[in-house]
């Protein structure tokens, strides 16, 4: 069956032009996202750091979240999912020419971000800063993501439909339904709008916005980027598909609940919350099913994790995966909430799954991607992967702990009584005693940008002695025999 | 009947419907076409670049 493959190609193409760009970009938007990154932290431990408003803390941040989630984290699923739906399925991309317009309108949304937040014009809710025009371009151009993903799916030459693939269009469907909503505005000027929503309905809608936007776009995504690249990496079917359509289903009918749990303690209704916290405690098991799953592909071939770094970075992604989907869970307990919500331990557990799972399992994915794109054997220096999945490693741990231990004393100097009811800490007083935790994180935060940096020379100097491939042959599938 | 009792019977049924899921993947009849479905990402290369390919557990 598989000698018939060789001779049975048919002489269509896949489309890897997309492919390499956003790929490409993930580096490029990665050091920049990572680099804003680095400079927040920095301000913290040194507030007159930079001169000027548009470079202030409160501009900077949102330009941090919005490029590392959808200028880095995006670039690799545009890349992986175009690669990963024409492998799959068979065939090449459905309206090619649409997949340009994504790419060139999705780097314009970038750039006009980088260029509206610093100026200070923001509609205000974390994640979804970005003003009217901007939602509106962006909704034009995921339907057209939309077209041309399903699109793909729909001429695909296999009976199956890849359960990397149910995952990526889980995430596309949900995220146009999570803009959509949240980004209704009533616009007022062509820089300022107000929600369409008021009061505690405003701050809901925001949150089944933001934790969804974890749930799919930084979760589901991601997890169908692994399902294809653990396999091919580690040469090895996934460990077990049924687990897979579980874990699929599960997730996608629990993470829609888990919202409320960003507004324990809130105006939000008691029962509400009750919910929030209930389905976020639930989220544990699918999770943990997906991280199983992944992990045990390695079973009978865990050797392959002692030189092969590209696996190295998938493997550990797949660990930090599941101590934040552990974390998170534990974190929405109501009692546990009154201590860490508001801490540091709250961004700690965040960049748990930002570095240590979003950011890895990308970083090893591009770095699967790259050779084969340009036409090479492997990356031009592999040894240059292992050290950068070293500083990625100790970058993330040391970011992590650090505000493991800032926040869970922060809560505790805040909570803090007296014998007669007062307040035992100022809040400046909890600020000072963070200013140490606040340095290591600077330092993890370099670490990690430098393995960043690390990347891209070895992506240019693989690019330099490549060429990029417009001639991959799209196979006839194994059944068609 | 209210509108609440509609909202308790839809995630009833939605729980149901995810059990019935659960029962379909689990089911023996499934094997075969999801042990296909397991091999999409493997049978994607050229069989010179193709690696040793190993058991799937189910």
């Amino acid at each position: 069956m598989r000698e018939v493959n060789t001779i049975m190609q048919s002489q269509a193409t896949y489309d890897y032009k997309v492919v390499r760009q956003f790929a490409v970009m993930t580096v490029i938007w990665g050091i920049v996202g990572m680099l804003v990154g680095v400079i927040i932290a920095a301000q913290l431990v040194w507030p007159d750091l930079l001169p000027f408003e548009w470079l202030s803390y409160g501009r900077l941040r949102p330009l941090h979240t919005n490029a590392v989630i959808f200028a880095f984290g995006g670039s690799a699923l545009f890349a992986t999912s175009f690669y990963v739906v024409q492998r799959t399925c068979h065939t090449s991309l459905f309206l090619p020419g649409l997949a340009t317009f994504i790419f060139w309108g999705w780097q314009i949304v970038i750039v006009l971000a980088a260029i509206t937040l610093p100026l200070g014009f923001t509609q205000g809710k974390e994640y979804a800063e970005l003003e009217w025009p901007i939602d509106i371009l962006i909704t034009v151009i995921w339907v057209a993501y939309a077209i041309v993903f399903f699109g793909t799916i729909g001429i695909r030459k296999t009976p199956h439909i890849y359960v990397a693939n149910w995952f990526y269009g889980a995430f596309i469907i949900a995220v146009a339904l999570l803009h959509i909503f949240n980004s209704a505005a009533i616009p007022v000027t062509l820089t300022k709008s107000y929600s369409a929503y008021a009061g505690v309905q405003d701050a809901m809608i925001q949150w089944w916005y933001g934790h969804n936007a974890v749930g799919f776009f930084l979760t589901a995504a991601f997890l169908g980027m692994m399902y294809y690249f653990v396999p091919k990496q580690a040469e090895r079917p996934i460990y077990s598909y049924r687990l897979s359509v579980v874990h699929f289903w599960a997730l996608v009918f629990t993470y829609m609940w888990a919202g409320p749990h960003h507004l324990h303690y809130t105006a939000l209704p008691d029962w509400t919350q009750s919910i929030g916290m209930v389905f976020s405690l639930i989220l544990l098991a699918p999770s943990w099913g997906g991280m199983i799953n992944g992990i045990m592909t390695l079973s009978g071939a865990w050797h392959k994790l002692r030189d092969d770094p590209i696996l190295k970075f998938m493997i550990v992604s797949l660990s930090f995966y599941g101590m934040s989907t552990f974390e998170g869970p534990m974190m929405s307990i109501k009692t546990v909430n009154a201590l860490s919500h508001y801490t540091d331990w709250t961004v700690g557990h965040v960049h748990s799954g930002a570095l240590g799972w979003v950011a890895m399992i990308s970083i090893g994915s591009i770095y699967y991607l790259i050779p084969r794109l340009f036409g090479k054997a492997q990356m031009y220096s592999v040894g240059l992967i292992n050290v950068h999945f070293w500083l990625a490693t100790l970058g993330t741990v040391l970011y992590i702990a650090a505000l493991w231990i800032s926040g869970v004393m922060q809560g505790l100097m805040w909570r803090a009584t007296n014998a007669d009811g007062t307040l035992t800490y100022s809040f400046v007083e909890s600020v000072k005693a963070s200013y140490p935790f606040w340095t290591i994180r600077v330092v993890g935060g370099v670490l990690f940008l430098t393995g960043m940096l690390l990347m891209a020379y070895n992506m240019f100097k693989t690019i330099a002695s490549g060429r990029a491939v417009d001639d991959a042959p799209v196979l006839v599938p194994a059944h068609a025999h | 009947m209210d509108i609440n009792d509609l909202r308790s019977l839809f995630t009833v049924l939605v729980f149901g419907a995810f059990i019935g899921i659960v029962a379909w993947a689990y089911s023996s009849k499934r094997k075969q076409a999801f042990d296909e479905a397991a091999r999409l990402p493997l049978d994607d290369d050229a069989p010179a670049a193709r690696g040793d390919a190993g058991q799937q557990h189910n």
